[in-house]
């Protein structure tokens, strides 16, 4: 479901409509949503610089956690962004979101050490979060500044619109969302929201403003009524392990796509399984015939005819202008239990 | 016993083994207690620990809650000499009990009253030797009199723990503060208390047992330590549970059953 989220990112925004956006939402009792932006940031950040995405540059802005977090956190994941051309860059609304070192710097009471002073090549610092205005031009001067003018477009990725919240009022907020969304040059954008730090509208508002919605939630919820359980501390230590990824996704003909997933990792175990698993269409059979009935025929005529194969095994001279399945992965990234939907593009 | 007892906590936060460099540098640890389960006993340990004879850690200490002399006692009991530590430079104590913001007073208000506060802290800090600043452990006692202070401004708080979290990406250091759960879990939404939580990379909880007062045992402490490792393999979040006993000068820790 994660690479599913990561393609409709990554495949961005049609001509005339409005570009994708998710919402990764979780609560403490199940904080994996940090875990999935990370993720995501980091499969967005690896297709924009090997150019398989419609955006080409991508803006993070940075309020939980220093832009230099970001860097380190990309760099583990293969991906560096200092040396490749510039087309990462962070708005850091982490070191000084509230201008508090510039106001004791003005009365003598301040000194930045080398750490802060030295300039980054891909951050720069904003120092006035609670306007959304100004906010909003710096993220899109800032990508503007990676990809140039005309058509060609950005990302932009928020790792807490909590923070946003905390400082500006709701309907700023959205107003600035609502409006990079419709910008021309911004491809897709996508943020992380706590869900149990607001009022139920609020993440109704964040959800309305998405085209997906990544939620996480607890495999178990522990009742409230008995803190201090061991029972209940067992709910939470296994909660912290494991949780419930469900996915929403707002189709462009309206309907909605709702996908499930439990188990946020998979033990060594289950991924060997998994591995293992041989799929319809890739399936090498043992030699013999594969018969597939694929629905134009009745069963009663494929009888009197050669079974159609789908392997390179059961291929032959003779077989060669005979039906046959052969099931190409779309890309390498795919898995191969991917959850594509290849009539996703579907306009109905 | 004894030994054992306090390698317990120690196990869960890391402490266990060296304690050079820091093993909670760069980490925020928020301990939440009760009424009926204090856990400033957490917080002195911690302290102890930092101002070990072992290492060069220094330790800013904020006192919204207690003067100099409370700590002094408490740690001297536990084998801690903190006047001695503040003489050579190891133990900064800010006295934040006179602290008042009220609008205007001055021109002093609640939030330039916290912007100071964290003026200092840094300065403090770039004061130190080049050695030291990597080894900083900055403790709150305690954030519900921090806001008290501020004249009820959660926000202000928050804000000026965002700033000290800032201090842990730029220079390293541990922030370890101490809230009461109680004050605020009663709410409708406890956003205060969830914040908290979310700020935390450890969060231990002091709460009473399920089963009501006990004369061996005076609580549960729960430890909570989040991965650091977000997207790699090794991610794993830990957790800890296990009951403890107060006594005069050391806290017992003891799993569950394994008092006779």
């Amino acid at each position: 479901m994660a690479e599913s989220i990561c393609r409709l990112l990554r495949d961005g925004a049609l001509e005339g409509e409005h570009a994708p956006a998710l919402t990764i939402k979780d609560s403490i009792a199940s904080p994996f949503g940090f875990h999935v932006f990370a993720h995501v940031l980091s499969q967005l950040s690896s297709f924009i610089l090997a150019g398989k995405s419609q955006s080409r540059g991508l803006v993070v802005v940075c309020f939980s956690r220093s832009p230099s977090f970001y860097l380190e956190l990309l760099k583990n994941k293969g991906i560096d962004v200092v040396s490749s051309d510039k087309r990462i860059q962070t708005l850091d609304c982490y070191s000084d979101p509230l201008g508090w070192k510039s106001r004791l710097t003005e009365t003598g009471n301040f000194m930045a050490c080398s750490h802060e002073t030295s300039i980054s090549r891909t951050t720069n610092v904003f120092k006035d979060v609670k306007h959304m205005d100004k906010l909003y031009n710096s993220i899109v001067e800032l990508g503007k500044g990676l990809v140039g003018g005309g058509k060609i477009r950005f990302s932009v990725a928020i790792d807490s619109v909590d923070e946003m919240l905390r400082h500006a009022s709701m309907s700023s907020v959205s107003g600035l969302l609502s409006k990079l969304r419709s910008h021309d040059q911004v491809s897709s954008i996508f943020w992380l929201l706590h869900s149990d730090l607001h009022e139920a509208k609020v993440t109704a508002v964040l959800e309305y403003l998405s085209s997906m919605v990544a939620g996480l939630e607890p495999l178990h919820q522990p009742a409230n009524g008995q803190r201090g359980d061991m029972e209940n501390f067992s709910l939470i230590e296994h909660n912290l392990k494991k949780g419930k990824f469900h996915v929403r996704f707002k189709r462009r003909n309206g309907r909605v796509r709702v996908m499930v997933q439990f188990s946020l990792q998979l033990s060594e175990k289950e991924r060997i399984d998994k591995a293992n698993v041989v799929l319809p269409f890739e399936h090498q059979g043992n030699g013999k015939p594969i018969q597939i009935y694929d629905g134009r025929r009745s069963l009663a005529d494929s009888k009197h005819e050669r079974p159609v194969g789908a392997t390179e095994t059961v291929q032959t001279s003779e077989d060669s202008g005979r039906g046959e399945i052969i099931y190409y992965r779309d890309s390498d990234d795919e898995m191969p239990d991917s959850d594509e939907d290849p009539d996703d593009d579907l306009d109905i | 016993m004894n030994q054992r007892s306090s390698n317990l906590l120690d196990e869960a936060l890391g402490l266990d083994q060296t304690i050079e460099p820091w093993p909670l540098r760069g980490r925020a640890v928020v301990i939440e207690d009760r009424v009926e389960t204090s856990g400033s006993f957490v917080l002195h340990h911690l302290l102890k620990r930092s101002l070990s004879p072992n290492s060069s850690n220094v330790s800013i200490f904020i006192a919204f809650a207690q003067p100099f002399s409370h700590y002094d006692r408490i740690l001297r009991k536990l084998g801690c000499n903190l006047v001695l530590q503040r003489d050579n430079s190891r133990f900064f104590f800010f006295d934040m009990l006179m602290l008042q913001c009220p609008g205007g007073h001055e021109g002093i208000t609640p939030e330039g009253g916290l912007i100071a506060l964290y003026g200092k802290i840094h300065k403090t800090i770039l004061a130190l030797p080049e050695v030291s600043r990597k080894n900083v452990s900055i403790i709150i006692d305690d954030l519900s009199l921090m806001e008290v202070a501020v004249n009820g401004s959660s926000d202000y708080v928050l804000d000026f723990l965002h700033y000290c979290r800032t201090l842990t990406s730029e220079f390293d250091c541990s922030l370890i503060t101490l809230n009461h759960e109680d004050i605020y879990s009663s709410a409708d939404r406890p956003t205060f208390l969830l914040q908290m939580e979310y700020l935390a990379d450890i969060l231990i909880k002091a709460e009473p047992l399920a089963t009501g007062l006990a004369t061996d045992v005076h609580g549960q402490l729960t430890v909570l330590s989040k991965s650091m490792n977000y997207g790699q393999e090794s991610s794993r979040n830990n957790t800890s549970n296990f009951h403890f006993k107060v006594k005069e000068n050391i806290v017992e820790c003891f799993y569950p059953g394994s008092r006779g």
